[in-house]
């Protein structure tokens, strides 16, 4: 007896509960590499999984066994040269032999000093924002919202055609005849008994003018009953959607740098690690990220990434510049009440000499009321300049959701990372 | 019959070519007198594979991270294109389930037909280790009986406690085994209805045995003073040794005796036990399993192409997957990674057809009674009589061994040199026969351990024996191991490594270095 039995479009991934489970057993193994892996990565690089290796020693499961020593014989295939009674030097580790006694019975990955092996794109991901949050993610309250989402909300009478409900529609409609037709059946069932007994008298006894009356009446019923709709416009239901109004998930990210002269391709370089872990991040907590890209020498001008990121440009630096511009991208394209605002700025901490109070002014006048959060890093191992001092004081204002930090190399950026968005304890 | 209409060119299949190539294997392997369970043939797909593989052949198994561990590693190999032989994959079960994988060619599926569904098939119905140590009908009941117990146990005791103790009965379960006691088969349904009887019954008989002084007068032999002689004038300590024999099977002593298991633990190692019993036979045979796997596919693929149900082409590529599959790297190759089960194995099996067959004076100088007997009844007795220590002791010819040109190095750490003790000639072949044979013992591959006290008037303390090989110590995973065990017991435990009569070695957990500082 034999059956074949086709399962290949079971469930698949039976396995993932064990593969969850080893994860998270070595967890502060698997976080060592992920970090390692952040800072090594090229820019871009974040949308592939990782490989990731533990020392095998710390993921083994102890048995029983023969350790080293003592005496043992042990027989191997493929003899060429030797004869009986030949003396061998040992071959080098010790080992000897290569555990010819084993048969293959040992597992994959014994043997080998690492354990190694994948982490999808999400794992990866879940491990690089382990332990953080977004500060401030409770969304836009619904009273300042203006997005809306339609939800079914039942059935209607009326309605478009494209959302009839065929089967409530059909109950309806079977109802109706139902009810529409039992009056009609019932006296056509009395009009037929008492035909029969009409002509089951004697000839005699017949009235034949009460006959023809039944006859007549019966034809009519039966008419009436044909007449009976068997759909009816009075039957069709619809689906009823409603609009209700929805907490944002949208998100745009404002990437704000410098591109002075003192700024080199390697603060670049920091600042766009820095720009793409949040973009990563933010994606994680919202359906939709935008992003927008505003870089500024003295003049500030809306660019796209690739022009952020690789053109260069000379002269001075006016921070002011860049804010101001956010701010009138704000009021054209993204009105808070439907977008989580982030702005995340670089810069080496230069600025002309003024601009830095009507940066602060303009920051917590203007922006900040308006922002979800604000983080800015300052990419320079020198002392802090004005910039700096002047954010301090909006750092003062508003602690809960402007972040500023310094970083100095590219090793920097994800302790950094971390330090900004790390889970605070809820109080 | 030489008309030759193969049932099928090419690569590609469908259940229908399936289900004729079966007919045909079946109808062969009833011509050899292949005994099997009805076959259950399922179709899946890669990644189930690596499913079915990491659960190690269990096809419902309960969770723990040690088998995502095993996915991540089969994943990782197959990513890497080092994962041969992933198209066999065979449960002893009732009926006996097999999977082909849906990218296999048609050769490959019809392959694996006869070799995992008439081969390793009729292996586990007709091997006396299977009849004895596992119940084929029952086993699925049993998995799923298990899967649900240990989630159930997750639920109600969180998943950190059921893991750290699966961890714990992980490192025991090769002595999770009775070895000489033939097990009464379970009834998985059974086992169910009785389980909740049994954690009060145990439970009741674990306190009894921790509460009283057991009653029994010792003999003057068995008198053993734990105590100092004249500290126990009043005899209280003299009860004798417990257990008074030694015990091979620890994790049943456990579940037994452990004086601070909930029942739902011991419970916990019941299962992890009863499936070590069940893994036991496969650990045991396997040169003879997939020896006589293969040497069936080769015969009956053989017999398809000799009445031309396949053709010129799927033959041919046939030969080349079973030449891989049985293919011995030399010891000095960098391929070689010990015997080859399926090389050593097909060698054997054919040996002893062609001695059936076409015996040599040498022959039968060796195998008086198998020369020129019937050789699909000798292949048969063969299979069914013998695990691989015992099948290589009876049947390694000296054809196979100089085929093989096997050598013999005998490895003592008192001698600076290697020897080699033996080679393939007259005066090796008996020398070589029995140390491979030896070389499959279980009892030779695993240290000899066995439970030798429990301080039950004392202490509390656990003290095992260890029995050494050849003056072979046992490698550092000791402690971790005792680490578990020591969870386990939850009182201290201690292993002499023994040298015939001498104590060479102790080990203890906790270590002593600890209790002096926690004291």
């Amino acid at each position: 007896m034999t059956y074949f039995i086709d399962r290949r479009a079971n469930a698949k991934r039976k396995s993932a509960v064990n593969r969850q489970r080893f994860l998270d057993r070595y967890r502060t193994h698997i976080k060592r590499s992920v970090e390692e892996a952040v800072n090594r990565r090229s820019i871009t690089d974040m949308e592939r999984g990782e490989k990731v290796s533990i020392p095998t020693r710390d993921i083994s499961e102890p048995v029983f066994q023969h350790g080293p020593g003592g005496k043992r014989s042990i027989i191997a295939p493929g003899n060429k040269e030797f004869v009986e009674g030949d003396r061998l030097r040992r071959p080098g580790g010790g080992g000897g032999g290569g555990g010819a006694g084993e048969g293959g019975a040992s597992n994959q990955g014994e043997g080998m000093d690492e354990f190694a092996f994948t982490l999808s794109r999400e794992e990866f991901l879940d491990f690089v924002f382990d332990g953080l949050e977004l500060p401030h993610l409770e969304r836009k309250s619904l009273v300042d919202l203006d997005e809306v989402r339609p939800v079914r909300a039942g059935f209607t009478r009326e309605g478009v055609p494209a959302r009839i409900n065929i089967v409530r529609s059909m109950r309806e409609a079977h109802a109706r005849r139902i009810a529409m037709r039992g009056p009609i059946r019932r006296a056509l069932r009395e009009a037929q008994e008492a035909l029969e007994v009409e002509e089951r008298k004697d000839p005699v006894l017949r009235n034949p003018a009460r006959i023809e009356e039944l006859r007549a009446e019966i034809e009519r019923l039966e008419k009436r009953l044909e007449a009976v709709p068997f759909i009816d416009t009075y039957d069709l239901r619809y689906n009823n959607l409603i609009n209700q109004p929805q907490p944002s998930s949208k998100a745009v990210m404002f990437c704000v740098m410098d591109v002075s002269g003192s700024m080199t391709q390697a603060h670049k370089d920091i600042a766009k690690r820095f720009f793409l872990l949040l973009y990563l991040f933010l994606e994680r907590n919202y359906e939709k990220v935008e992003l927008v890209f505003v870089r500024h020498h003295t003049a500030a001008k809306e660019v796209d990434e690739e022009e952020f990121f690789y053109s260069r440009e000379t002269g001075g630096t006016i921070v002011s510049s860049a804010l101001t511009l956010v701010d009138e991208i704000i009021e054209a394209r993204y009105p808070p009440t439907q977008w989580n605002l982030y702005v995340a700025q670089a810069s080496d901490g230069d600025n002309w000499d003024d601009d830095s109070l009507t940066c602060r002014d303009l920051l917590a006048k203007s922006l900040m009321p308006r922002l979800q959060y604000f983080t800015y890093v300052e990419i320079t191992p020198h002392a802090h300049q004005a910039l700096w001092e002047e954010y301090e004081r909006v750092e003062a204002e508003y602690p809960e959701r402007f972040a500023m930090r310094q970083i100095v190399e590219a090793g920097d950026i994800y302790p950094v990372f971390r330090e900004l968005f790390r889970r605070r304890s809820t109080q | 019959m030489t008309d030759r209409k193969p049932i099928a060119t090419g690569s590609d299949w469908n259940f229908e070519i399936l289900h004729e190539f079966e007919d045909e294997i079946a109808r062969l392997a009833d011509e050899y007198r292949l005994d099997t369970y009805p076959n259950q043939i399922e179709i899946i797909t890669t990644e189930q594979m690596m499913d079915a593989y990491a659960s190690v052949g269990m096809p419902v198994g309960y969770h723990h991270w040690s088998f995502g561990k095993q996915f991540l590693a089969v994943e990782q190999a197959y990513r890497r294109g080092q994962m041969g032989l992933a198209y066999e994959l065979v449960i002893n079960s009732d009926p006996c389930i097999a999977y082909l994988m849906e990218e296999n060619t048609l050769m490959m599926q019809v392959l694996v037909m006869a070799h995992a569904c008439y081969g390793h098939n009729s292996f586990f119905k007709g091997n006396y280790l299977f009849r004895t140590w596992t119940d084929a009908s029952s086993i699925v009941d049993y998995l799923l009986f298990a899967r649900r117990y240990i989630a159930e146990c997750e639920e109600r005791h969180g998943v950190t406690a059921v893991e750290q103790l699966l961890d714990a009965c992980h490192a025991l379960q090769n002595y999770g085994v009775d070895r000489y006691k033939r097990p009464s088969p379970i009834s998985a349904e059974e086992e169910a209805r009785r389980q909740k009887e049994r954690e009060a019954y145990l439970q009741a008989q674990v306190n009894t045995l921790w509460r009283t002084i057991p009653e029994r007068v010792p003999s003057d032999g068995e008198r053993e003073t734990i105590a100092g002689e004249g500290e126990d004038p009043l005899g209280l300590h003299a009860g004798g040794r417990y257990p008074p024999e030694p015990q091979e099977n620890l994790l049943y002593f456990i579940e037994k005796n452990a004086p601070l298991l909930a029942p739902w633990q011991r419970e916990v190692v019941r299962i992890v036990r009863k499936l070590a019993q069940y893994f036991y036979p496969q650990r045991q045979t396997q040169v003879m399993n997939e020896g006589w796997a293969t040497f069936w596919h080769y015969t009956l693929m053989n017999r398809l192409f000799d009445e031309g149900m396949v053709d010129e082409g799927l033959m041919l590529e046939f030969l080349q997957s079973h030449t891989s599959v049985v293919q011995q790297p030399p010891f000095d190759s960098p391929h070689y990674s010990g015997i080859n089960p399926y090389a050593l194995g097909f060698a054997m099996f054919t040996d002893i057809r062609r001695i059936c067959e076409a015996p040599t004076e040498e022959d039968r100088e060796w195998f008086p009674d198998t020369a020129g007997s019937d050789w699909v009844e000798t292949l048969h007795f063969a299979m069914r009589n013998f695990k691989d220590e015992s099948f290589i002791q009876q049947f390694l010819s000296p054809k196979v061994i100089r085929d093989l040109k096997l050598f013999m190095v005998i490895d003592d750490d008192q001698d600076e040199m290697l020897e080699v003790a033996a080679i393939h000639d007259e005066h090796g072949y008996r020398r070589i026969r029995e140390a491979l044979a030896i070389q499959y013992a279980l009892s030779v591959r695993e240290p000899n351990i066995q439970i030798y006290s429990a301080d039950i008037r004392g202490d509390r303390s656990l003290t095992l024996r260890h029995v050494q090989d050849s003056r072979r110590p046992l490698a550092r995973s000791v402690y971790p191991v005792m680490r578990h065990l020591h969870q386990l017991w939850g009182f201290p435990v201690k292993l002499e490594s023994m040298e015939g009569e001498e104590i060479v070695r102790r080990y203890h957990w906790p270590l002593p270095e600890e209790d002096k500082a926690v004291e």
